[in-house]
């Protein structure tokens, strides 16, 4: 009984009753944030074999699908990411070192790049969904034909001046064909070279002319699919909103945790002796940092 | 732990009175009436309650699941509706055959989510980790009490999915069927998926916290290959725990997102693939199942060492087997997926790989015969169910070998032949060990015995009838008899699609080597119903009236028989000094205590 | 006896401090490298687009790990756990690949899907009025 009476006096108030020190406690910790970081990239995981698959078999629905998005918010919120992820990675460091005011501002910051985050989410889901290219029954083709018309109205001249054909459907074809299956229904067409061949495919199909940028192309130009080919890009619209609605939900438990760990640096509960929590929330902070570097190029930056 | 200064007065010995053991061995105040009342369960950070907590929660789980499985085979005894159709109409039901594919979903959902997977981890895992381990408790003793809530609630969730309605579409929820509310229109579906999602993600922590637990709390004079073989079972299960189930987290996301959501990735109709969601769910299912047999196996192994006297063959052959287990489990997923339209390249590399996670398991089994080999063996319920365990278990190994070969497989697939084989590993196999591990480890954790020779009558209802219901099925499963079928009279084939047109005496021969198949297999459910209800009869009146357990009864040397029964909250009043799990030596039979007392090892160590 | 059980696996109670020039380093090499990822997108190289693509960004990601996440100076076991996962699912894309890969196009009749066929009609109605 005394051995156990005498470890228990040497203990840190900060080190729980089943660990030897202060150092195996921060080491189990640490494994055990790891170990969850490594289920959450499974899981994460499946959604990019659903991208690999969809992506290898279906490419005419990432051909037309990612103009849906505009890369400069994809861009910014990624700058916002690493920049959060900076601060984080600053605030466990001064949480190491003592000093408290810095860490409490750092881990704001941290907080307000996430929050930033999720309002520029916020304005691109809610776009899609008003335009009529939201995830399964929120996709709505009329809707977005509307959006289409509209947009096309109102950067009529900008595509003239820019000399860019852009050919348009002369009227929604009764029969449309290019979704999903689409390769494997008709072998004919060889959807990864002929995309763009008019001669290809059976007759009835509709002529699909993606935007083709030619050359140096500025990646702020907002070509828009057309009705016809937005069709076919059900599924990518699918999978972008399941990923990046996957992420979102991990940024706002990432939030959550961080105004919860700053909320107790405030109080004055961290110090260079007790300064896990920091940095286990900051291990899954860069976690949901890491997914979306992944995440910027494979849904942002399709080159067609 | 204080000892208590005086033995309490014995009380006139009376034929019935248990007799009273001293402190160390049998503690009066322990882990169980340390602190009083319901909140301090309810809060408890002590891994030992949180493993009786789950135990009781799995076991209620299993009787719920198997009052199912005896609904179907109840249906299943007599052509044409029969139970089902009684309640069907109950439940206003339009037909009889959804109320039987009901039954089967339920018995499938439950038994795996609610049971077998978190079965012997965490009900038996919890308790004797850590004190195997020397350790205080595991590495995260707030995340395990929010692993057992994160069970409660998928139970809640289940619970919820029978009433609102239940659901039909098997525990697979293959798609398009469930993912379409217009076909599977049992309002069931939805919480039914998310709380196989929360059971998901309280499996995942607790793998979480073995992985740590065992490499960090571990003493160092406890290397990796000093430590009791069920902790490489339970670290060999962790690795799959946290590598395979947040697979079947994300599935059952998108499942639920296609339903509730219509977004297109597994639904045909929506433009998405069916055999997608099937490799999504056996990447997961197939690891899952070496989830529920290794900590199985790691039961088997302590058991059968300590109760042959005998130190475990080839020990780091059972180790590093287990590993190989998990790790090959991976690789073989598609073998559920050989009839679906997989690629032929795929369906060979599952096959081949296949082939080869039969050979990990039989170094094991080898290894525990090698162990019985020439010791003494006690030949006492915890052995009974180990030793039936090999048996069961090797059938069902070896019937796994028709399945893996594609050829065969093409005409046993969805036949009774796979349901026979796995319910000989799943049942012949983790419930077996679970009922050893309850048995042996029940003097520890309750501080009592349980009536043995009873107890022996359980268990021969439970074994005869086990091998009674599912040994029929193999033979009924190879000449054809298609699993999830309500009704496999002569009437129903010629009204289904396969009946139509063929020859009529051929589906008559058929049908009545089917009939008394299931008839036979229906008595034997009955028998093993018998068996269960005598072994919860023998348990209840154990912790009622049990005579009082001294501290390590079976004389093994893991460190959880070093500590009183059962333990005190700290687990150990001094630090012990692990040595050799395997080595008996330094325990001889006092008959008083009924149990093994600490002597000097005469043996040196391995 | 001092030492009552020293753990495996512990660490010196020392713990390391990364500096403030390399976060700020690891923070524009960040930078760059995003910038670099977009600028390659501008340029049409064929296939090689994501390649590079994912290329950048997995460099990003271990720059991440490594210095950020502390994975440099951590227990090499941690870093293995990460790796561990990454092959875990290389596994099941490659296999979900070479699966879907070999599809083979339907013998059943051609045409629109149902969805394809609601909204060729949604259009053409919506167009008629």
């Amino acid at each position: 009984m005394s051995q156990a009476d005498a470890d228990h006096q040497h203990h840190d108030e900060h080190v729980a009753h089943h660990f030897e020190s202060a150092g195996q406690q921060v080491s189990s910790g640490k494994l055990g944030m790891w170990v969850f970081l490594a289920t959450e990239i499974l899981m994460f995981g499946g959604l990019f074999v659903l991208y690999a698959v969809y992506r290898h078999n279906n490419p005419e629905t990432f051909e037309y699908g990612h103009l849906l998005l505009e890369t400069k918010w994809g861009a910014i919120n990624t700058l916002v990411l690493i920049a959060s992820s900076f601060t984080m990675a600053w605030g466990v460091r001064t949480a190491q070192l003592n000093k408290r005011k810095a860490t409490s501002v750092l881990l704001t910051l941290t907080l307000l790049g996430g929050l930033g985050f999720m309002c520029i989410k916020y304005i691109e889901y809610s776009g899609k969904f008003s335009h009529g290219t939201g995830p399964g029954k929120f996709f709505d083709v009329v809707a977005y034909e509307k959006y289409y018309n509209k947009h096309q109205a109102d950067h009529a001249h900008d595509h003239d001046a820019k000399g860019e054909a852009h050919d348009e459907p002369a009227e929604p074809a009764p029969v449309l064909h290019g979704t999903t299956r689409a390769a494997a229904i008709a072998p004919a067409v060889n959807f990864h070279s002929d995309i763009a061949d008019p001669a290809a495919g059976p007759a009835g199909l509709v002529k699909l002319d993606p935007p083709k940028p030619k050359g140096f192309h500025i990646p702020w130009v907002h070509d828009k699919p057309t009705p016809a080919q937005v069709v076919q890009s059900r599924n990518f619209v699918d999978i972008y909103f399941a990923m990046t609605g996957l992420h979102g939900i991990h940024v706002l438990v990432g939030m959550g945790l961080i105004g919860w760990i700053l909320s107790r640096n405030m109080r004055g509960h961290f110090s260079s002796k007790n300064y896990m929590a920091v940095d286990l929330v900051g291990l899954y902070w860069h976690l949901v940092d890491l997914i979306w570097i992944f995440l910027f190029p494979l849904l942002y930056l399709i080159h067609t | 732990m204080t000892t208590t200064p005086t033995q309490p007065t014995a009380p006139t010995p009376t034929p019935r009175a248990p007799q009273p053991l001293p402190a160390e061995e049998n503690a009066p105040i322990n882990y169980l009436n340390e602190t009083r009342g319901i909140w301090s369960w309810m809060t408890t950070l002590d891994h030992k309650r949180i493993g009786v907590m789950y135990l009781v929660g799995v076991i209620v789980s299993f009787f719920l699941g198997g009052v199912m499985a005896i609904l179907l085979r109840t249906e299943l005894f007599s052509a044409g509706p029969g139970v089902a159709k009684l309640i069907g109409d109950a439940l206003g039901h339009d037909k009889w055959q959804d109320t039987y594919n009901q039954m089967f979903t339920l018995h499938g959902a439950l038994m795996v989510f609610l049971f077998i997977i978190p079965g012997i981890p965490a009900a038996f895992g919890n308790f004797v980790l850590p004190i195997m381990l020397g350790a205080k408790d595991v590495a995260f003793p707030r995340l395990n009490l929010f692993s057992f809530y994160l069970w409660c609630g998928g139970a809640v969730f289940f619970i919820a999915a029978i009433a609102l309605g239940g659901l039909d579409t098997g525990w697979t929820f293959y798609t398009p069927y469930s993912t379409d509310p217009a076909s599977s229109t049992f309002g069931g579906v939805i919480p039914a998926v998310f709380g196989a999602f929360l059971l998901g993600f309280s499996s995942i922590l607790t793998g979480v916290n073995f992985i740590a637990s065992i490499h960090m709390l571990r003493p160092k004079v406890m290397g990796w290959f000093k430590m009791p073989l069920m902790l490489w079972a339970l670290y060999s299960t962790a690795i799959i725990q946290i590598l395979a189930t947040p697979v079947l987290g994300i599935t059952l996301l998108l499942l639920i997102a296609e339903r509730a959501g219509d977004i297109g990735v597994f639904d045909p109709s929506k433009g998405g693939d069916p055999i997608l969601y099937q490799h999504f769910f056996w990447f997961y299912s197939h690891p899952a199942v070496y989830i529920m047999i290794l900590p199985a196996m790691g039961v088997v192994s302590e058991v059968i060492s300590a109760m042959s006297r005998k130190h475990i063959f080839g020990y780091s052959f059972i180790a590093m087997s287990s590993l190989a287990i998990a790790l090959l489990g991976f690789l073989v997923w598609g073998h559920h997926m050989f009839t679906s339209g997989q690629s032929d390249t795929l369906n060979a590399i599952f096959s081949f790989i296949t082939f080869f996670i039969a050979v990990p398991s039989a170094i094991k089994v080898f290894n525990w015969l090698a162990t019985m080999y020439k010791g003494a063996i006690l030949l006492k319920s915890p052995m009974f169910y180990a030793m039936s365990f090999i048996w069961v278990f090797s059938i069902g190994g070896l019937t796994g070998l028709p399945l893996a070969a594609i050829s065969t497989d093409i005409h046993l697939h969805d036949t009774y032949f796979v349901v026979a084989h796995f319910h000989y590993v799943m049942v012949g196999g983790t419930v077996f060990a679970f009922l050893a591990a309850l048995h042996y480890w029940w003097p520890k954790m309750f501080g009592k015995h349980y009536d043995e020779k009873p107890s022996l009558v359980a268990w021969f209802f439970i074994f005869m009838g086990f091998n009674v219901t599912f040994f029929v099925q193999f033979i009924m499963g190879a000449h054809g008899m298609p699993r999830r079928y309500a009704d496999w009279s002569v009437e129903a084939w010629k009204a289904s699609q396969i009946g139509k047109g063929l020859d009529t005496s051929f589906i008559e021969s058929k049908v009545q080597l089917f009939e008394v198949c299931h008839k036979i297999s229906t008595i034997g459910s009955y028998g093993m119903l018998i068996g269960f209800l005598i072994l919860s009869y023998v348990l209840v009146r154990s912790l009622m009236a049990g005579k009082p357990a001294s501290r390590n009864p079976w004389g093994a040397n893991t460190l959880e028989w070093h500590c009183s029964s059962p333990p005190p909250h700290e687990n150990f009043a001094t630090q012990p000094q692990p040595n050799d799990p395997y080595n008996y030596s330094g325990w001889t039979y006092e008959p008083t205590l009924e149990g093994y007392k600490a002597c000097e090892p005469k043996e040196p160590e391995h | 006896m001092s030492d009552t059980a020293p753990h495996t696996e512990d660490h010196h109670d020392e713990p390391h401090v990364v500096s403030f020039g390399l976060l700020a380093a690891v923070f524009a090499v960040l930078l760059v490298l995003t910038a670099l990822t977009v600028g390659a997108w501008m340029v049409d190289l064929g296939p090689l687009n994501i390649a590079i693509a994912v290329g950048i960004a997995a460099v990003k990601a271990s720059v991440v790990a490594l210095y950020f996440m502390h994975l440099r100076w951590d227990n090499p076991f941690n870093g293995a756990v990460l790796c561990f996962s990454l092959v875990f699912v290389s596994l099941f894309i490659v296999f979900a690949l070479v699966d879907t890969s070999q599809y083979q196009p339907s013998r059943t009749e051609t045409g629109p899907t149902p969805f394809e066929q609601e909204s060729g009609e949604a259009l053409k109605n919506k167009t008629a009025e």
